[in-house]
């Protein structure tokens, strides 16, 4: 393949530009939602993610005149900034909303009553008049300033450890862990142990059984909601962790049989009937020799189940969430946002991104393990 | 208690449970029902060896038929019975079948549900095979794999939030800040905003329709010309209804061209792109593309490297150019995978529920089927519906099943 693309360097560079393209493509969207979550509500509404980084033109919000007042010359001066930051620059000024360009910078505006203001460039500003302010209202500045980038991680701070904050999402991300973990756990040992005996014990069935599991692959976990939440209530579990864990078992199981049982027929049998010889039980067998030799296998599953059960909403829903609303999940949380908080940027994506973090986390960690699973579960 | 400290307790108590009920029950087993001493001994370890498969399976057989195998058979039974106010259930035979085939909400979802079908495993198998191809060429490949593939481990709600920031619109006189209206606005009718959204689109199409007609031929090829192997008079009839399928998109997407071409765009308008009808359904496809491409990427990558090299030399001899290399020695190799890819997408399709959940959740006529059946479970309450739509699911994906299990026994043979 190389020596095609290497005789044609037009070609090879058509690829090159392509994948990039490509990759750029599939990057963008999440790319947006990232930037978002460092960006100000007020950042947000006003440009577009992309010129995050870029020098931005745009009205500041009017700033009142604040600050200790000196007396100087006879008259009575306020100092102060527009900006915390020195590298704005102020490209038109006003004091009144209907006029918000009307002054340049460095011009001084009579504001009546023998007091003015001047605004610099630099956002510095300047207040003086012949009485003293105390007690007065002092002007608002309207400016049109150009400001640097700048990231925040204040939406985060609000998100996650603001315990007051409605919107955060701290007890969220603890149930989410809280309903994964185990539910990730749990069915790896039942499927092993029922893999073992799928791959290397001899009866009358096996066949069957094994076409059933992969019969139970594709069955839609929709069909079991009303069926089993009826028999959660019927027995007592009702909406709960223990619900949603059983559910999530249930539900892992064919995969989890279906991928250890591939991967187990594939183990040597020489190990498997020296260890009969010597007097193994079949018990012994596989928890010192299947199960730790099964372990690539067994790390694809627990990727796999556990991106399902942090990434789930529909069995949380029904199995788990209750009117009380305190084990509600993170991915039940956003939709909630996305209904109450639709345009407030700043909140959602922050909030999802607390989300996503960690799958992307366990992705990028374990990819190997993921598509060495992918392609045990689909190519044959 | 605390729910932490209760999982972690569950874990303790799952796995050491799982472990004691393993070991104790071949002790009891070993030891007390069938010892391997005695006069018996030899009877005993045999009988002991046929049951011992079955302790082993229990658990696992156990959740199963719990978890799935029975609500099957429950959702079959809530879908011909009404529940009564005091409690219990009558059986109403297939009445519910009959108002859910009455309502034009079930029809929008059964429809959308077939575009679906239609649309995401073809886009996201394309690109997926696209992308195969041309990360395996060069040498960031692996790089771009993984960023191509990371959509994968996102969550279709996170996956809704990062597609809505895409489409968002704001009011004309403010900055547009969805990428797609900030986009949308850069055209303004002149022959750029022709030659893209016209053009482009009307060639797409035409590819589409191309593409189509290929596969309708590949797929009854086997039936009109006379080769060595004959298919069976299913065979026949499954091929007969594919190729069906693929002449009614064919014409479906010819007949589109001079509406695409004649249409009248909306310049310098901000477009409220998820409540456009028909329209708002492929952006909220965009997204299930977006995460299953990855997939597809990955599978189909194993298997072109899979590709006997000295196939694709021998065409390179004989002078076959890329293009032919890439559609008449690979793709005809890897066609089972990607039959294997694109059932695998299919069945997602099926089942997707969170993306118009949290999108649209069904407005603006996006309902699709799980959504439908939802609805009617939790908000309608209304068990005897609900449980009739999760049937037809079930049935849409039976023909899979059913492959799956072919497929899987003759393997094992």
């Amino acid at each position: 393949m190389d020596n095609i693309a290497g005789s044609k360097p037009a070609l090879a560079w058509a690829v090159h530009i392509s994948v990039a393209l490509l990759v750029v493509l599939w990057l963008f969207p999440t790319a947006g939602l990232f930037v978002s979550s460092f960006r100000t509500a007020d950042q947000i509404a006003t440009s577009g993610w992309w010129s995050a980084l870029s020098r931005q033109e745009r009205q500041v919000p009017p700033i009142r005149v604040e600050g200790t007042e000196v007396a100087r010359d006879g008259r009575f001066v306020i100092e102060g900034r527009l900006f915390a930051a020195d590298t704005a620059e102020v490209s038109a000024w006003g004091t009144n909303v209907n006029r918000p360009e009307e002054f340049a910078p460095g011009e001084t505006a009579d504001l009546g009553d023998g007091v003015t203001l001047t605004v610099d460039a630099r956002g510095a500003y300047v207040l003086s008049g012949p009485a003293t302010f105390a007690g007065q209202r002092l002007p608002r500045i309207f400016s049109t300033a150009a400001t640097p980038p700048e990231f925040t991680l204040d939406n985060y701070r609000a998100i996650l450890f603001d315990p007051r904050n409605v919107d955060g999402m701290s007890r969220a991300f603890l149930n989410t862990l809280t309903v994964a973990i185990p539910a990730t756990v749990i069915p790896i040992l039942v499927a092993a142990f029922a893999a073992y005996a799928l791959a290397w014990m001899e009866f009358p069935g096996r066949a069957l059984l094994i076409a059933a599991i992969v019969g139970l692959l594709v069955v839609p976990l929709q069909l079991a909601l009303i069926p089993l939440l009826k028999l959660h209530n019927n027995i007592g579990i009702g909406k709960g962790y223990l619900g949603v864990w059983l559910a999530h078992t249930g539900f892992g199981l064919p995969l989890a049989i279906y991928l250890l049982r591939n991967y187990m027929v594939g183990l040597p049998r020489d190990i498997i009937e020296n260890a009969r010889v010597d007097g193994a039980t079949d018990f012994q067998i596989f928890v010192r020799i299947i199960l730790p030799l099964s372990f690539p296998a067994l790390a694809s599953f627990a990727i796999f189940q556990f991106l399902w059960t942090w990434n789930d909403l529909l069995v949380a829903l029904v199995f788990l969430i209750d009117a009380s609303g305190q084990t509600t999940v993170m991915t039940k949380q956003i939709v909630e946002l996305l209904g109450t908080r639709g345009g407030n940027w700043e909140i959602l994506a922050t909030a999802a991104f607390v989300s996503i973090a960690v799958p992307l986390a366990v992705f990028f960690l374990m990819q190997r393990y993921l598509v060495r699973g992918l392609l045990a579960g689909s190519v044959k | 208690m605390n729910p932490a400290l209760q999982g972690l307790v569950t874990i303790l108590v799952g796995v050491g449970g799982c472990l004691a009920y393993y070991y104790v029950s071949n002790q009891v087993l070993d030891r007390v029902l069938f010892p391997a001493r005695g006069p018996n001994a030899g009877r005993n370890i045999n009988r002991a060896n046929m049951i011992r498969p079955w302790l082993f399976l229990f658990p696992a057989l156990f959740a199963l038929a719990v978890y799935l195998a029975y609500p099957v058979v429950e959702t079959l039974r809530l879908s011909v019975t009404q529940r009564l106010p005091g409690g219990g259930s009558v059986f109403v035979g297939s009445d519910n079948y009959t108002r859910m085939l009455g309502e034009p909400k079930f029809w929008e979802a059964l429809r959308n549900n077939m575009l679906w079908l239609v649309v995401v495993p073809a886009a996201s198998t394309a690109f997926g095979l696209l992308a195969a191809q041309l990360t395996d060429r060069i040498r960031w490949g692996n790089i771009a794999k993984s960023l191509i593939f990371m959509p994968m481990a996102i969550s279709f709600v996170g996956a809704a939030v990062i597609w809505k920031l895409v489409y968002d619109t704001r009011p004309a006189d403010q900055p547009q800040i969805g990428v797609l209206n900030a986009l949308w606005l850069m055209f303004e009718g002149g022959p750029w905003s022709w030659l893209l959204l016209k053009l482009v689109p009307a060639l797409l199409l035409l590819a589409f329709a191309l593409a189509a007609a290929w596969i309708g031929w590949i797929v009854i090829r086997p039936v009109v010309a006379a080769g060595p192997v004959r298919p069976g008079p299913a065979g026949i009839l499954a091929r007969a209804a594919g190729a069906l399928v693929a002449l009614g998109l064919v014409w479906r997407s010819l007949t589109a061209i001079p509406g695409v071409l004649a249409a009248d765009l909306p310049y310098g308008q901000p477009q409220t792109w998820l409540t456009m009808p028909l329209w708002n359904n492929f952006f909220l496809m965009a997204v299930l593309i977006w995460i299953q491409t990855g997939f597809a990427m990955v599978i189909l990558s194993a298997a072109l490297r899979g590709v006997p090299e000295d196939t694709v030399e021998a065409a390179i001899v004989d002078g076959a150019n890329p293009l032919q290399i890439f559609f008449r020695i690979k793709v005809p190799q890897i066609m089972g995978t990607v039959v294997v890819v694109w059932t695998t997408i299919t069945i997602v399709v099926l089942k997707v529920f969170d993306i118009v959940f949290a999108m649209t959740n069904g407005q603006w006529e996006t309902q699709v089927l799980a959504n439908y059946m939802y609805d009617k479970l939790f908000r309608a309450n209304d068990w005897g519906v609900g449980s009739a739509a999760a049937m037809v699911i079930m049935l849409l994906v039976t023909p899979i099943l059913v492959w799956n299990v072919w497929n899987a026994r003759r393997e094992m043979r």
